[in-house]
């Protein structure tokens, strides 16, 4: 009893030494080489390029610049479309795949978990420079659909366009979706399933009413990657994407290197971190905190 | 009424939801093909005897993993990224691992904001990480290098090792702490005793994903490189001028080795289990 009671008042009276121990240092590092590295980039974004020089005034000529050039809008009406075309797409594959996993995966199912995260393991850029390989004119596919004879002559509608750009970009990221899929399905009781059949709903309601609602806040951690990833990438659209397909990644990683403008480059940074932002605000609202 | 789930849906106790899982697996059987057919054609055309990367199929050949070895260029990007990977991998252990115990253990202010704020590098798009160091070190005037490089993949590498750990000790028996405080352990000794060997395999799965995702890197490294190549900036560089055989075998050589360092991973923690 004293023993007890010793240890826990012990316990309590140094409690904060542990707490600075433990918290300081993450909050430090992530704070000197995140925070305030993203504190600068935003004043760059309100200065602006004249003659080759920044001029450290505050302006708002980036974000002018953005808004008017109806080029720019496209863009980003393009990326933010790309976004959430993908993450969309993601879903719909990743649903089904991870409720089969879980729920009749048995005991392959850690096996078919691994099996969807071992593609991240290999090379992001050759993952996506195989696409090309298989869309391409002399392509894989195109290969096989002449061999088949349904086409007399390679084509080159596969590669380098939008299709091929989401095409990748579903591929690339899906494994970010399935598992948090996953892991919502495998939290599930069992006997939520028998309860719901006992009274006598169909399947499809007792997905609709009962599961999904279950399984959202990993649909919404998923969704969180799949639309941050997407929102900045530019190697796919550069490696199968059109030339006229560029994204806001493409423009971001050519202002802060050919273009040499680093202040439109920051100001389009900002609209990146924005847009993901609003995204992650719908996410947490709707209860995703704990899937992340 | 037997439970489902830990049996394959062979067993037909549930009459009313059979909801046909063979189109369910199906499904599977299809996503898993879409996940495997570009690494296959990657595996296919690393043995291809072909200077183009198409088909038809040439014939076997181990010819681009010989040019492949005996790349000097290769191989030192290789070099700088094991380093870059170990290095960037055991800070974000460290800050993940302290992180992961100050959110478990203390209930302080603003810890739901601490846990966001530490995410963000993984929440917001890896470009912004890299354009915003950038400016960061070029207003220190810090030149870009290696260096450059670890710092970045830290960044995001501690919150990717955070993730398991945090989920690791959410299933934490905190009686077992209890106990210990109770026969009269220090803070210190609980932490190194108690909490760190239950979650010794979160620890190591989130070091090795840490470690993946910065070998792998390219978003952030394209920023924050200076003229030491990692070896996903040699095969960008590549990619972009003339793409050979011998990417597709190094690609290949690294898929085996990281599939076998997985494969130990998960054979470690399920041993620990």
């Amino acid at each position: 009893m004293d023993a007890t009671l010793s240890a826990q008042g012990k316990r309590r009276s140094q409690p904060r030494l542990g707490l600075y121990a433990s918290l300081l240092p993450p909050l430090i590092w992530t704070t000197l080489l995140y925070f305030v590295p993203l504190a600068i980039l935003i004043s760059f974004s309100v200065w602006r390029l004249e003659e080759f020089d920044i001029v450290k005034e505050f302006s708002l000529t980036n974000f002018k610049t953005i808004v008017t050039n109806p080029a720019y809008r496209t863009i980003i009406l393009r990326t933010v479309g790309t976004a959430l075309g993908v993450t969309f797409i993601d879903i719909a594959v990743a649903l089904p795949l991870g409720f089969f996993i879980a729920k009749y995966g048995g005991r392959w199912r850690s096996l078919l978990t691994l099996l969807v995260i071992l593609p991240l393991w290999s090379s992001y850029l050759v993952r996506v420079f195989a696409w090309k390989i298989i869309l391409g004119y002399n392509g894989v596919l195109n290969t096989l659909l002449i061999e088949l004879g349904i086409l007399h002559e390679p084509s080159s509608a596969f590669l380098y366009n939008q299709f091929s750009t989401m095409l990748t970009f579903v591929h690339v990221w899906l494994p970010f979706m399935v598992l948090p899929v996953i892991t919502a399905f495998e939290r599930l009781p069992n006997d939520l399933w028998e309860a719901s059949a006992d009274l006598n709903a169909p399947p499809w309601t007792t997905f609709r009413r009962v599961i999904l609602p279950l399984v959202t806040p990993g649909i919404l951690a998923g969704s969180i990657n799949v639309f941050s990833l997407t929102m900045g990438d530019f190697i796919t659209p550069s490696l199968v994407g059109s030339p006229k397909g560029i994204m806001l990644g493409n423009v971001i990683s050519s202002q802060f290197g050919v273009s040499y403008n680093w202040p439109l480059g920051a100001a389009f940074s900002l609209v990146v971190m924005l847009i993901v932002f609003a995204g992650l605000a719908i996410a947490l609202k709707q209860g995703a905190l704990d899937s992340l | 009424m037997t439970t489902v789930g830990s049996e394959p849906a062979t067993t037909t106790d549930l009459p009313r939801q059979r909801s046909r899982p063979w189109l369910l697996g199906l499904w599977a059987v299809v996503v898993y093909g879409f996940l495997y057919l570009p690494l296959a054609v990657l595996v296919v055309m690393s043995f291809n005897n072909s200077r183009i990367l198409s088909l038809p199929f040439k014939g076997f050949t181990t010819r681009w993993y010989s040019i492949a070895f005996s790349d000097e260029a290769i191989r030192v990007s290789l070099g700088n990224s094991l380093q870059v990977a170990a290095i960037a991998t055991l800070l974000s252990t460290i800050f993940g691992l302290l992180a992961a115990f100050a959110i478990y253990r203390y209930r302080f202010f603003g810890r739901n904001a601490f846990r966001i704020a530490l995410n963000l590098p993984i929440l917001l798009p890896g470009i912004v990480t890299g354009v915003a160091m950038l400016a960061y070190f070029s207003n220190l005037g810090l030149e870009l290098s290696l260096g450059t490089v670890i710092l970045g993949h830290a960044v995001f590498g501690l919150p990717v090792a955070l993730g398991p750990m945090l989920t690791r000790l959410s299933q934490f028996p905190r009686n077992l702490e209890e106990a210990a405080y109770d026969l009269g352990a220090k803070p210190a000794q609980v932490f190194t005793g108690v909490i760190f060997p239950y979650i010794r395999s979160a620890v190591i799965a989130g070091a090795l994903l840490a470690f993946t995702l910065s070998f792998d890197e390219v978003v952030v490294t394209i920023f924050l490189t200076g003229r030491d190549n990692t070896l996903p900036m040699e095969i960008w560089g590549r990619l972009r001028t003339n793409i050979t055989p011998e990417i597709a075998a190094v690609a290949t050589l690294v898929l085996v080795l990281s599939t076998g360092l997985v494969l130990l991973s998960q054979w470690e923690a399920a041993r620990e289990e």
